[in-house]
């Protein structure tokens, strides 16, 4: 406990201090000084608090040399040793040459010791620079140190920068409230200080509120306790929406390629992971001959790859769907197997060639980095993802229902042979149907590459998920794939916090089981006779 | 049931009761206050152009689509709409389907054997042993399809014509109350469907049956009752030569 | 009424399946215990565990035909009746290492102890008792397989959404096996396995008994399955396989039918994993993996779906092929083999050796030029 005389001393000081500055660093510093020589724990905390309300050019160095035991007095003198071992006087910041006879460190119990941590804290209190100041009155308010008191209230005084007040004042409050013997009314409005601040932190420091305190103290405490629970909760859920929506443009992006091989074609792809895959490994390549040829250009990498990535697994689709899957319509599960077997054959070739181990690929300057809204933290890289899944889909909104070719590939899944009859190339657009779709998860590979491990195994990951995603939205539309994705991804993410993410995940398998059930065709489904399997 | 219905003398007597039935797919109303009534014993046929709720009506009565609205009831008592496709052929309503639908990788005489009446559950078919009385009965439907001499062969392996005879043979291997017949003559020659037509006079002497045919030559000679469907709902009723001199339907059917 | 049951319509191969299991039953334990290492028709104890090892993905093949062959259910997850079947062989094992686990307590696994757990979760009880261990290798799976078809197939999922549902039904289990506090040992599930009914699992006799009684266990289901399929039932199941609302207009509940095939084969999973168990040593949740069920089905679309003896062959030649590939120089390129394998079956022999095989036979009776066939022998 801290005495009150002490308090009294510190008051008359702060007093002094306000009332007269230079009166006080002139008498005060010197008092030090004296103090500081005397070998005497008392006058040693006497000392360094003087020195902190002096506002003496060295009271910092003079502090935190005590603190580590480098400072020296003897025979009126008072050194500091620097950390290398320079002699500097301590009153007038002058080298000192030699060193004087009977010099001894300046010893240091408990109190001292607390009384420089406090010191020091005060003294950052005082900093010039606001910055500095309000990194210092966080510091207080988490130590919550009774005896910077005084200099913090000094320093509310003094201060212009409003941010740096409001975090002085934040500090002020937190040690009101376990500053049993200070004015209740103080106290109250600490409470509103901290309720105002609203975060984690003022939540523990409103816990800690004294269990003696007032009636009155404790239900402003309570009130305050809910209302910033309930304001943390919505930032929580805030949070937690932005996880989910960035987990489910992930899904989307990987999973509405698969809309189009499997819902518009009807083609089970279960190689579509391994274009994902292929995408991944195509940024890779595309970062290392940038690296290699033209590091300059390294920021648009991932623009170079976009297109690269595109062209690498929609040519491979399209090989797949020429050499394999078109032997192969109408049979739905020897096209699963089969594709199994190209997955399998893929992975084994990019391990055999790339090795087994994850590749690092780089993220560009634009994609690296966090900032704050309010309570949420938004990554960069998880942004331009949603910006990029968005962009993607409304791409192939469009192709599907602008371009001709898009018109073509509707009138062959819906009617193959009357598109055959009517002049339309269906092998062609089969193969470039498929194409679009293995490009498609081209692309969610290079923005996989920002968030996940490149190795052989990346699309593995990501195919059970990719195929509840369209089976949850509904076969045939891209509609539901986005919904689906968004649906998935957010509860995936609300799930989390309260089952563990691999509980949630099996909750969610179980979910869309059983959804399956009720609504066999998914959410957005024909109807009608002609849906008949 | 509402009282109403149930001293509705119409449906007491009939064996087969629609009333005011409506469906309708994503907006588009297949059937409209459709309404029908079989008595025992009879036989009837049903045309209508491409789209009138031919085969949608015959989903409903077999349980395949539940209606919006409506009553669907059977030998005056039973509500179809709350039994499945299962319990409604148990009930005694069995169908042909327009594209011939037989078990392409079981012999013809398996064919017959899985739709001969019999309990059906799974632990009597896992336990089942052909007595005599069923073989028989087997055989006789396998003379009067004319294809006892092929009855090893998998029906995969028939004509377009004998798998038709085979569904036909299949449904009365069943021996259901009320035969739904969809199309039976398509794709037939005209021999063929001379022979189909007095193959489904002689199943009508001891059946109801529902025909649904697009060729009038055979409705002709089947020589009953025909029901004009248009746009799901009834357009007409009564003899051929009554419908077909009717203006509404020469103008939708026939077309002019 | 069961013999015939049993024996009806058996075909030719079949009878050379049985002849050809019930002697392995004999002559491999025989020859490994009573003829000396060096004789040239001994069978080294490692071999005979390796070959009860492929006995044992037979009889998981066999039960995959049964319900994709004969029902069209295309199953992507019946590895997951697998390990169900082999974590209950798994627990009983583990109840009876008792105290000599590394912990020496002898109630509790020595994974439990390691979680500092303080009794034994309710559902480890009983396991202790081989019976009760033994109703559970087929009490778990067929209840599931039952809840689970009983929900899909009154909703009437079918083809690949029913495949794509098995699926997540299996990844979801590997992942709730991989938790250490569904205590069944986690990422490392259970080993260090001891005594089989008093037998220590290593000996040369218990795995000579083991694998006569894989032999057996695989005859039989084989028997069953011969007479569930032979029989009417079976016939209503092809039926549905080949036309499913048609069978619904006779009379037939498919969700009936196709719920009792499906739990049978589920129970014969379990089965193949209880015997998979003690030969491996060990059962964790890697046998869970999707990749695995899938692996399955590719054993029967080799050997010949719908033949159940192609099924078990299916298994036996991947298997061994995959023994040998990945025991040398050419492991790296065992999955590509896989892969390719996958392509040329689905391509080029749809209907698997067996099939291709009869196909092959017969056109070489009729005198009709023969169709350049894909080599059954490029399967190995």
């Amino acid at each position: 406990m801290i005495s009150i005389a002490r308090l009294l001393r510190q008051l008359v000081v702060l007093t002094a201090l306000l009332i007269s500055p230079l009166a006080a660093f002139a008498q005060g510093a010197d008092d030090a000084f004296t103090r500081l020589g005397a070998d005497s724990y008392s006058d040693t905390a006497r000392a360094v608090e003087m020195l902190v309300t002096s506002a003496h050019p060295q009271a910092a160095a003079i502090i935190e040399a005590l603190g580590d035991g480098r400072l020296l007095a003897g025979g009126g003198a008072v050194i500091v040793k620097t950390r290398d071992g320079k002699l500097i006087d301590a009153k007038t910041g002058q080298p000192v040459a030699t060193e004087p006879a009977g010099l001894s460190a300046v010893r240091l119990n408990n109190n001292v010791r607390r009384v420089v941590q406090a010191a020091l804290g005060g003294l950052g209190l005082l900093n010039p620079d606001a910055g500095k100041r309000i990194a210092a009155a966080e510091a207080v308010f988490k130590s919550r140190d009774v005896t910077v008191l005084p200099v913090l209230e000094a320093a509310i005084a003094k201060e212009s920068d409003a941010k740096a007040k409001a975090a002085l004042r934040q500090a002020q409050a937190a040690i009101l409230i376990v500053k049993t013997d200070a004015p209740p009314f103080d106290r109250l409005a600490a409470v509103d200080v901290l309720r105002e601040r609203g975060d984690q932190e003022a939540l523990a420091t409103l816990r800690s509120l004294p269990g003696d305190a007032s009636p009155a103290l404790k239900d402003a405490q309570g009130r305050a306790i809910a209302a910033i629970e309930g304001n943390l909760a919505l930032w929580r859920a805030g949070q937690n929406l932005w996880y989910g929506l960035s987990l489910g443009s992930v899904l989307l992006l990987a999973a509405i390629g698969l809309a189009i091989t499997f819902g518009v074609m009807g083609v089970i792809n279960m190689a579509h992971g391994e274009m994902v895959m292929l995408g991944a490994y195509t940024t890779f390549v595309v970062q290392e001959l940038i690296r290699t040829s033209a590091p300059g250009l390294f920021d648009y990498s991932l623009m170079i790859a976009i297109p690269a990535a595109f062209l690498v697994a929609g040519a491979v689709g399209i090989a797949i769907e020429r050499g394999v899957i078109r032997f192969l319509y109408g049979r739905p599960l020897e096209t699963l197997l089969a594709t199994w077997g190209i997955s399998l054959i893929l992975q084994q070739a990019v391990r055999t060639g790339f090795g087994p181990t994850n590749r690092e690929v780089g993220a560009p300057n634009f994609m690296s980095g966090a900032f704050e809204i309010g309570g949420l933290a938004i990554t960069w890289n998880r942004l331009w993802i949603i910006v990029f899944a968005g962009l993607v889909f409304a791409a192939l909104l469009a192709i599907l229902k602008l371009t001709p070719m898009g018109l073509q590939m509707r009138a062959v899944t819906q009617n193959r042979r009357m598109a055959s009859a009517m002049g339309i190339r269906t092998g062609r657009i089969d193969a470039l149907t498929f194409g679009l779709g293995s490009g498609v998860a081209g692309l969610a590979g290079v923005a996989l590459s920002q968030i996940d491990n490149v190795s052989p195994n990346l699309g593995q990951s990501y195919i059970i998920d990719s195929f509840m995603v369209v089976v949850f939205g509904g076969v045939g539309n891209l509609w539901g794939t986005l919904v689906g994705a968004m649906t998935l991804g957010v509860a995936n993410k609300f799930l989390e916090p309260y089952a563990g993410a691999v509980l949630g995940k099996i909750a969610l398998l179980v979910f869309i089981i059983l959804f399956i059930q009720k609504r066999p065709r998914g959410l957005f489904a024909l109807k009608g006779r002609a849906v008949e399997a | 049931m509402s009282q109403s219905v149930q001293h509705n003398p119409a449906l007491t007597s009939s064996l087969l009761y629609l009333d005011g039935v409506s469906v309708s797919f994503d907006g588009f109303k297949a059937i409209r206050g459709l309404s029908l009534v079989i008595a025992p014993g009879e036989m009837r046929a049903i045309i209508g152009p491409n789209g009138a709720g031919k085969t949608t009506m015959m989903d409903i009565i077999t349980g395949k689509t539940k209606p919006d609205e409506g009553t669907v009831m059977f030998g005056g008592s039973v509500d179809l709409t709350r039994l499945d496709e299962a319990a409604i052929a148990n009930l005694g309503i069995g169908r042909k389907f327009q594209k011939p639908t037989v078990f392409d990788f079981h012999t013809i005489e398996d064919n017959i054997l899985l739709a001969l009446k019999s309990q059906r559950s799974v632990a009597k078919t896992l336990f089942w042993k052909t007595a005599a009385a069923n073989q028989k009965r087997i055989d006789d439907i396998l003379g009067i399809i004319k294809l006892g001499d092929a009855r090893n062969r998998l029906a995969g392996s028939l004509s377009h014509g004998q798998k038709q005879w085979l569904e036909i043979g299949m449904l009365l291997a069943q021996d259901p109350k009320l035969l739904l017949v969809d199309e039976p003559a398509a794709g037939m020659t005209d021999g063929e469907t001379a022979e189909t037509a007095v193959l489904l006079k002689e199943i009508a002497k001891d059946h109801s049956v529902i025909v649904v045919e697009h060729d009038m030559g055979f409705i002709r000679e089947l020589g009953v009752k025909v029901t004009v469907l248009h746009e799901g709902s009834v357009l007409a009723e009564g003899p051929l030569d009554q419908v077909s001199a009717n203006e509404r339907v020469v103008e939708v059917y026939l077309g002019r | 009424m069961i013999t015939r049951f049993l024996i009806q319509g058996m075909d030719k191969r079949g009878l050379v399946f049985l002849a050809l299991l019930a002697g392995l039953a004999l002559l491999v334990p025989l020859s490994n215990l009573l003829l000396p290492p060096g004789s040239f028709l001994h069978v080294p104890t490692s071999t005979m565990s390796l070959w009860g090892k492929y006995l044992c993905y037979a009889l998981l093949a066999i039960s995959l035909d049964l319900v994709w062959g004969y029902c069209g259910i295309l199953s992507l997850g019946h590895g997951a009746f697998f390990a169900l079947g082999g974590y209950a062989m798994g627990m009983y094992l583990m109840r009876q290492i008792g105290s000599r686990g590394v912990y020496g307590n002898p109630i509790l696994p020595d994974f439990m102890v390691f979680l500092n757990w303080g009794e034994l979760p309710w559902y480890w009880y009983g396991f202790s008792s081989f019976p009760f261990a033994m109703l559970m290798v087929l009490l778990v799976p067929g209840l599931l397989a039952f809840v689970f078809g009983w929900f899909a197939f009154r909703s009437r999922v079918t083809g690949v959404y029913l495949s794509i549902i098995t699926q997540a039904l299996t990844y979801a289990l590997l992942l709730a096996f991989f938790r250490n506090d569904m205590g069944f040992g986690g990422n490392n599930g259970l080993t260090d396995f001891k005594d089989i009914l008093g037998f220590n699992v290593q000996a040369q006799t218990t795995r000579a008994a083991l694998f006569a009684m894989t032999c057996v266990m695989l005859i039989a289901s084989f028997l069953i399955a011969r007479g569930i399929v032979d029989s009417k039932l079976g016939k209503v199941v092809i039926a549905i396989r080949d036309a499913e609302s048609r069978t619904r207009f006779l009379g037939y509940r498919v969700d009936r039918f196709k719920l009792f095939v499906f739990t049978v084969s589920a129970c014969m999973a379990g089965v193949a994993g209880a015997l998979y168990v003690p030969q491996v040593g060990i059962i964790n949740p890697s046998e869970f993996a999707p990749a695995n069920s899938i692996e399955t089905v590719i054993w029967v679309a080799i050997g010949g779906r719908g033949t159940l003896v192609g099924a078990a062959l299916g298994a036996v030649v991947v298997n061994y092929a995959k023994t040998v590939f990945t025991s040398g120089f050419m492991a790296p390129y065992w999955l590509f083999a896989l892969g390719a394998l996958f392509v040329f079956v689905t391509l080029f022999m749809p209907k698997g050796i067996l099939g291709t095989a009869q196909d092959w036979w017969g056109k070489r009776r009729k005198p009709e030029p023969a169709t350049p066939v894909a080599e059954p022998a490029a399967a190995e």
